[in-house]
């Protein structure tokens, strides 16, 4: 070994450093130099790094490096590349017949990985991540079978595309088409809209006619009475049947999916004071804005969105 | 240094060591033993092993961009990686074994850097001479012999580095093509990097590193010890037989004539009569040394071998050693093995039970369940099936459950789906369950998913396995 004794000790043959304390000695068990040169190494390789990255903090900002070294743009750069390895699937999914994504295998996986990434980030935040959507604010759940404006794919692409009762695309869905307001004691634009102004004992017939519309228990009185109230005032949209209209966005009141809520404290809280929910303009733009997403991106979604179950 | 006016040194310059040659049945075996693992190490990745045809046809080959390993007929997948953590367990017990029945047998024998290093002093000797030659050569100044002969070694440590890193690339991509690519110089960039680090690695550790790299950037000495015992058997110095040392013609001396043989072809450069230390690897060439020197004087071998702690209180009161099967034989040798085995004999019947195909499946819980428009309550799972059949299969979907439901596949309207050859196939499940059933009011139904490979040729029945999971119903349904 390297050791080399200084002074003999009898047992381990290794000198000491010459330290005692209370009669214990401190063996020298020398580090070998190559240990220490390394050691000098790496501490001017710090030095050299800290001259060639960035390292020290300043007031504002780092200091840059001498080999201008950043990851944001390396991670610009990577953007780039990636976006320039897709872009002719991008150009083939533009291209394509929006029903004839899903028979093509290539843009088909493309479509549902690139839509995944797109769904968590812009439309997640109502969706939700699952997409299920929250049913207390109306945000609509979209893996289930019942769609406001239809499920197929051209549908959803064109609900993506213009959004709905937004103010910015003039071709969104249901501009100007409301449930109204329909309580007297309502007021504002959605009251407005209402063709009669209906009292709370009304609004609570309506709502036990739905009830029954939709199965679930109600007061036989209350709904033969709020029988003829949804006649006079809900068929245009709804439908005598109460199975909704998706030209008009009216949902179907007699299925077991409710936006805001089947019950008849819900019920009467959206009769009573309307119903009107806003989802943004993903392709609109304008000479003063550009799109949200573009038309590669709201196809992939849409593409997405349609495997998510509830397709049609 | 010996000057206790001096300052003590807190740092130690190398000290170069010439290991004599020698010959002995210790050296004969180590020779056979560096032949066979380094013809293993550089033949293995050029064995063949026919897999049919669009499967790689290399016996052992581990295929990162890909995510298979291939060991002969065994092929590996990502999912079934615990078969590595097993052997890398089982590697790790074999060597407590080892350790604790014979020392530290692994560092003297088998030790990459052993045996390279070994490797390395040869042709040091064969180009420079030995020991003496070259102690010779180490202290003259710099002239033309000195430098053709460090040079001429110099290069055969390079072209041993560059074969050690050239091999190593070859387990990780098909050889013959690799071999190619790599002499026209279209291989990847990734070929080139490892094989020059490596060439290296080898050059540095092996050439000039050697026992540095045993005494001070090896973990195992430090970790051996817990491993060891008064029975293990260890090399060791019969001092109770050699001391004192000195020369022959002495009445009172030992065996031992002081000849410095076991320390000159040392290659840790340590002297084994100072008793069992780090530095030792046990590689039995001290006693090869040993046994030479006690021939040519006439006494008999053993002065210096493998001998035991608890032998050596018998060997003073004049008695016969303990027999090797007992010290061997103790509780903790038994425990070794029986994990050793016992893990072992697991890896191999999870190895024949394993099915050709293989499926995880993972419940979607957000949300735990859809409402669908007429009340029934659907579940989706996420579903991974790999086909490990060297042909494309159909596989079906089918479902035993505590209740009535019925199954349905992401975009198709059968229970099958086409997984191709050697892939893995994500494809939802949708399990439904009618309103108003048994099913759509549990809170946990248990749900058992059957996969099957509906055209198992190779088998005379159709092989299936099945995935527990639990499908969440509308408790207030």
């Amino acid at each position: 070994m390297c050791a080399k004794p200084i002074k003999d000790d009898a047992k381990s043959k290794v000198g000491t450093t010459g330290h005692s304390w209370d009669g214990i000695e401190e063996l020298n068990n020398p580090l070998p130099r190559w240990w220490l040169w390394t050691f000098y190494l790496c501490i001017l390789f710090a030095f050299g790094y800290t001259i060639a990255y960035p390292a020290w903090p300043l007031i504002h900002r780092a200091t840059p490096g001498v080999l201008g070294a950043s990851t944001r743009a390396d991670v610009e750069a990577d953007i780039q590349h990636f976006d320039a390895l897709n872009a002719p699937i991008k150009a083939k999914l533009v291209a394509a017949d929006l029903m004839a994504i899903e028979g093509d295998d290539a843009l088909k996986t493309y479509a549902l990985a690139a839509g995944k990434s797109l769904f968590a980030t812009n439309c997640a935040p109502c969706h939700g991540a699952g997409a299920a959507g929250v049913q207390g604010l109306g945000y609509p759940n979209l893996l289930d079978n019942d769609w406001l404006y239809g499920g197929a794919i051209d549908a959803i692409h064109a609900t993506i595309t213009h959004g709905v009762r937004n103010t910015v695309d003039p071709d969104a869905r249901n501009v100007g088409l409301y449930m109204p307001a329909w309580s007297d004691k309502a007021s504002g634009p959605l009251a407005d809209m209402a063709t009669a102004k209906l009292s709370t004992d009304q609004i609570g017939q309506v709502a036990h006619y739905v009830l029954k519309l939709s199965g679930q228990t109600a007061e036989e009185a209350k709904a033969t009475a709020g029988a003829q109230l949804f006649t006079e005032n809900c068929v245009a949209c709804h439908g005598e049947d109460g199975k909704g209209n998706r030209d008009l966005g009216a949902p179907n009141l007699t299925d077991a999916i409710w936006l805001y809520g089947g019950d008849e404290v819900t019920l009467t809280k959206t009769l009573a004071e309307g119903r009107g929910g806003v989802m943004p303009s993903w392709g609109y733009s304008s000479a003063s804005s550009t799109a949200r997403l573009t038309e590669a991106d709201i196809r992939a979604v849409a593409v997405y969105v349609h495997s998510l179950g509830g397709g049609e | 240094m010996s000057d206790t006016q001096d300052p003590p040194q807190l740092y130690a310059a190398r000290e170069p060591i010439f290991p004599r040659r020698v010959k002995g049945r210790f050296r004969t075996l180590k020779w056979w033993l560096m032949g066979a693992m380094l013809a293993v190490y550089y033949i293995t990745p050029w064995l063949r092993w026919d897999r049919g045809p669009q499967m790689p046809d290399q016996a052992v080959l581990l295929d990162i961009s890909s995510r298979r390993f291939f060991f002969f007929m065994i092929e590996i997948w990502p999912n079934e990686f615990y078969f590595v953590a097993g052997l890398l367990i089982m590697a790790g017990l074999g060597l407590f074994l080892f350790t604790s029945a014979a020392g530290r047998v692994w560092c003297g024998y088998a030790c990459p850097q052993t045996v390279w290093t070994d490797l390395f002093i040869l042709v040091e000797r064969w180009v420079e001479g030995d020991r003496n030659a070259r102690i010779r050569l180490h202290r003259q100044p710099w002239n033309w012999e000195k430098l053709i002969k460090n040079g001429i070694k110099w290069g055969l440590w390079l072209l041993i580095g560059l074969a050690t890193g050239g091999a190593w690339v070859f387990y990780f991509t098909d050889a013959p093509t690799l071999f190619w690519g790599l002499l026209d110089g279209t291989a990847s960039p990734v070929a080139y990097i490892t094989m020059a680090v490596l060439t290296f690695t080898t050059f540095f550790f092996g050439g000039f590193a050697r026992e540095q790299i045993c005494i001070y950037a090896c973990p195992w000495p430090r970790i051996q010890a817990a491993m060891m015992d008064e029975d293990t058997i260890t090399i060791g110095y019969r001092s109770w037989r050699g001391e004192p040392r000195g020369k022959q013609s002495v009445e009172t001396s030992g065996d031992c004539i002081d000849c410095m043989a076991c320390v000159n072809v040392c290659p840790m450069g340590i002297d084994i009569r100072d008793g069992q230390q780090l530095a030792c690897i046990t590689c039995g060439l001290c006693i090869d040394a040993c046994n030479g020197i006690m021939d040519k004087i006439g006494k008999p071998h053993g002065l210096v071998g493998y001998l035991a702690l608890t032998d050596e209180p018998l060997e003073r009161a004049g008695k016969a050693d303990k027999p090797i099967w007992k010290h061997i034989l103790r509780p903790r040798t038994v425990v070794y093995t029986v994990l050793w085995a016992g893990i072992g004999l697991g890896l191999v019947a999870a190895l024949f039970l394993r099915a050709n195909l293989d499926a995880s499946i993972t419940p979607v819980r957000n949300p735990p369940f859809v409402i669908l428009s007429d009340g029934a309550i659907r579940n989706t799972y996420d579903m991974r099936l790999r086909n490990k059949h060297g042909t494309d299969r159909w596989f079906t979907v089918t479902a035993t459950a505590g209740g009535d439901v019925t199954l349905a596949l992401e975009g198709t309207d059968a229970l099958r789906v086409l997984v191709k050859a050697n892939e893995t196939l994500a494809q939802r499940l949708y399990v439904t369950a009618k309103a108003g059933t048994v099913a759509a009011a549990a809170h946990h139904l248990p749900l058992r998913l059957w996969i099957t490979d509906a055209e198992g040729t190779e088998t005379p029945k159709a092989e299936r396995i099945y995935k527990d999971t639990i499908f969440n119903g509308k408790e207030d349904n």
